[in-house]
């Protein structure tokens, strides 16, 4: 039955599953309920498990990392999400991470398969088959996907702190896990995302001192502005000089600036010679 | 009182007075003496008995009509209580309404304070005796088993155990809200009057270990520390220990504030990294209102512990509702699942009954 379907299909459904665990939370939460930890976790794990053959076909197409596009590198950092999501969901048991996690897969898997000119029929080979740069790639959409969760909870901190402090402790809010919780948390994924792009700007400037004229200036000052804003926002919270909402707060802001850079990024691809056009992608 | 087949009876906090509830409260040597003269009722072919402070239950399965009334009686007759007293204040249910009752007990939608989860405990421990005594059979046995899976349902489904209803409850919960657990925490307790007894207290029943308590009367300090296994401080260091401490309890009689914005915003910034939970029960306030203003650093005051307290107990009030249906529902499935069952043992034939035990008669004042 799913036998013919092609990678945007499975891409689709993967979606679906993630879109039905926020309208199931979210109708939990409406009824004055918890959402179901277990259910929320099987529809996203089925989601990751079809977003995962969607990006393997896709991989399979194009013959290397799926991250040619907008559309590939917006799956790619949700299904990175979701990848620690069913790591950390188990570890530390938070609550409504995977209602928040949903949410943000969601939307950044629908949004990228609703545009059309996010996944063009005919795509550029973008790694030049060098395997380092695609795995430079991998390891800085991975890293997005590590701050998308730390943005993630980073609203769920601010939302409790706010309930804290304005007393108002009741609704959705009382599902959250503690603020020491949910800082310890913010911590490590600050932490993680930081060293897997430095580990991706590590491999890239490899390469890229080795062919300065293939290094695109633009680019390289976008990531690196990312990873210098992230590793700087550690630096002072490991100082104690940026802490729990200013904390939170930054986490939170830095991260559509990060998904902003992406958009920079792509557009600047270096030309080579074009692949088949994709099943299923948008027609020029 | 004309209850064949299943049946509960007793008194509960609706319809007897604490002091009455204190003279129907059975020691550990009297529930025992009870279970055996219960035991030789002829007739009553499985039973168990639920001792709480807010109730006196028997739950049982009789052939005749008259064998809750001698339950009843032996109950009176045992505890030196007149029984027409107890049949002014007695509950008595028989077939689907007992079962409900039973269903609405485990869920706790029965209790004083509604949705309390002890009572699930105490009714588990009350079957697991009945069941050790051989008191039990297949009726009591599936009505219990399936009425613990029914309150569990209820309150999995329900919000009705959701938010403490007590000042020093609703306190420890903030603190779990903020610190996730309390083994860590540690807890100031400023002042050594009651109230702030009570809420170290309940930290300590909900995994808080360090505690230190700060008086203006050292020695009280020092007798309440020992009292709850802590350590005491004098009370002139509070505002320059503050720092050492995650939760701070303010508890005084204290005409004007104890600790002022400047000695709380000196302290979190010895400690930026970890929230700072000030609890003031006094009342003039000791804690300055501006404190609340500081990042990282959490302040109710009593109001503030009373309004959460009161809003939960409404809470569980609307719940009710929503639960009681709950447990209509599986009261009525759960009856048809052992009507028959207790219709059998009602129509099976009976010893009978043991003469050297009271008649319900008997206990009747002429």
């Amino acid at each position: 039955m799913f036998a013919g379907l092609n990678d945007r299909a499975w891409l689709w459904t993967a979606a679906g599953f993630y879109l039905a665990g926020f309208v199931l939370g979210t109708y939990s939460i409406l009824r004055g309920g918890r959402p179901s930890g277990a259910a929320m976790y099987v529809l996203i794990a089925v989601g990751y498990v079809l977003q995962l053959v969607g990006l393997g076909l896709r991989g399979r197409t194009v013959g290397g990392c799926p991250l040619g596009n907008n559309l590939e590198i917006y799956q790619f950092t949700a299904w990175s999400a979701i990848t620690l999501y069913l790591v950390i969901g188990v570890t530390f048991r938070t609550s409504l991470l995977g209602y928040f996690t949903a949410c943000l897969a969601a939307t950044l898997t629908l949004v990228s398969l609703a545009i059309p000119a996010w996944d063009p029929a005919l795509r550029l080979h973008i790694f030049g088959g060098n395997p380092w740069i695609e795995l430079h790639a991998a390891l800085a959409v991975f890293s997005y996907g590590v701050f998308g969760l730390l943005a993630l909870t980073s609203i769920m901190f601010l939302a409790r702190n706010h309930s804290l402090k304005s007393k108002h402790l009741g609704g959705w809010v009382s599902f959250l896990p503690s603020i020491i919780d949910l800082d310890h948390i913010g911590v490590r994924l600050l932490i993680m995302g930081v060293a897997i792009l430095a580990t991706s700007l590590a491999v890239a400037s490899a390469y890229w001192l080795r062919d300065t004229a293939s290094a695109n200036s633009l680019k390289i000052f976008c990531t690196v502005a990312v990873w210098t804003a992230y590793a700087i926002t550690l630096g002072l919270r490991l100082g104690g000089r940026l802490l729990a909402r200013r904390f939170a707060l930054t986490c939170l802001l830095i991260f559509p600036l990060a998904l902003l850079s992406l958009e920079v990024v792509n557009s600047r691809r270096p030309l080579a010679a074009p692949h088949a056009p994709l099943s299923g992608a948008a027609k020029p | 009182m004309n209850t064949a087949g299943f049946f509960v009876i007793g008194a509960t906090h609706h319809r007897a007075p604490i002091e009455v509830r204190e003279k129907l409260s059975l020691a550990v040597e009297a529930a025992e003496a009870l279970r055996g003269e219960l035991a030789g009722i002829a007739g009553l072919h499985e039973f168990t008995m639920l001792s709480t402070c807010n109730r006196i239950e028997f739950y049982g399965v009789a052939s005749h009509p008259e064998t809750a009334a001698r339950v009843s009686a032996t109950f009176c007759a045992r505890q030196n209580f007149d029984s027409d007293i107890f049949d002014k204040i007695r509950l008595s249910l028989s077939g689907r309404d007992a079962v409900q009752h039973l269903l609405e007990v485990a869920a706790g939608l029965d209790s004083q304070m509604i949705g309390e989860t002890e009572i699930f405990g105490q009714v588990k421990d009350a079957y697991a005796t009945a069941q050790a005594r051989r008191s039990t059979g297949p009726v009591l046995n599936r009505l219990f088993q399936k009425g613990f899976q029914a309150a569990k349902h209820v309150r999995s489904t329900t919000a009705i155990t959701t938010g403490q209803v007590s000042v020093a409850n609703v306190a420890v919960d903030l603190a779990l809200t903020i610190f996730g657990e309390l083994a860590e925490a540690r807890i100031l307790l400023i002042g050594a009057g009651d109230i702030g007894e009570k809420t170290a207290k309940a930290f300590q029943s909900r995994g808080a270990a360090a505690l230190t308590v700060a008086s203006r009367r050292f020695e009280r300090a020092m007798e309440l520390a020992t009292a709850l296994s802590g350590s005491a401080m004098p009370f002139e260091q509070t505002n320059a220990r503050l720092s050492e401490f995650d939760v701070v309890v303010c508890a005084t009689s204290a005409p004007e504030a104890v600790v002022s914005l400047s000695a709380a915003a000196s302290a979190i910034r010895k400690r930026p990294a970890r929230p700072l939970f000030f609890i003031d029960l006094a009342l003039p306030r000791d804690v300055e209102p501006t404190v609340a203003q500081l990042d990282n650093v959490f302040l109710y005051n009593l109001d503030d512990l009373a309004t959460i307290a009161e809003e939960n107990r409404a809470a569980r009030v609307t719940e009710l509702v929503k639960a009681r249906a709950i447990v209509a529902e599986k009261a009525d499935l759960l009856w048809k699942q052992v009507e028959a069952q207790v219709l059998a043992l009602a129509l099976a034939p009976t010893a009978d009954p043991d003469p050297t035990l009271p008649h319900p008669t008997h206990q009747r004042a002429d």
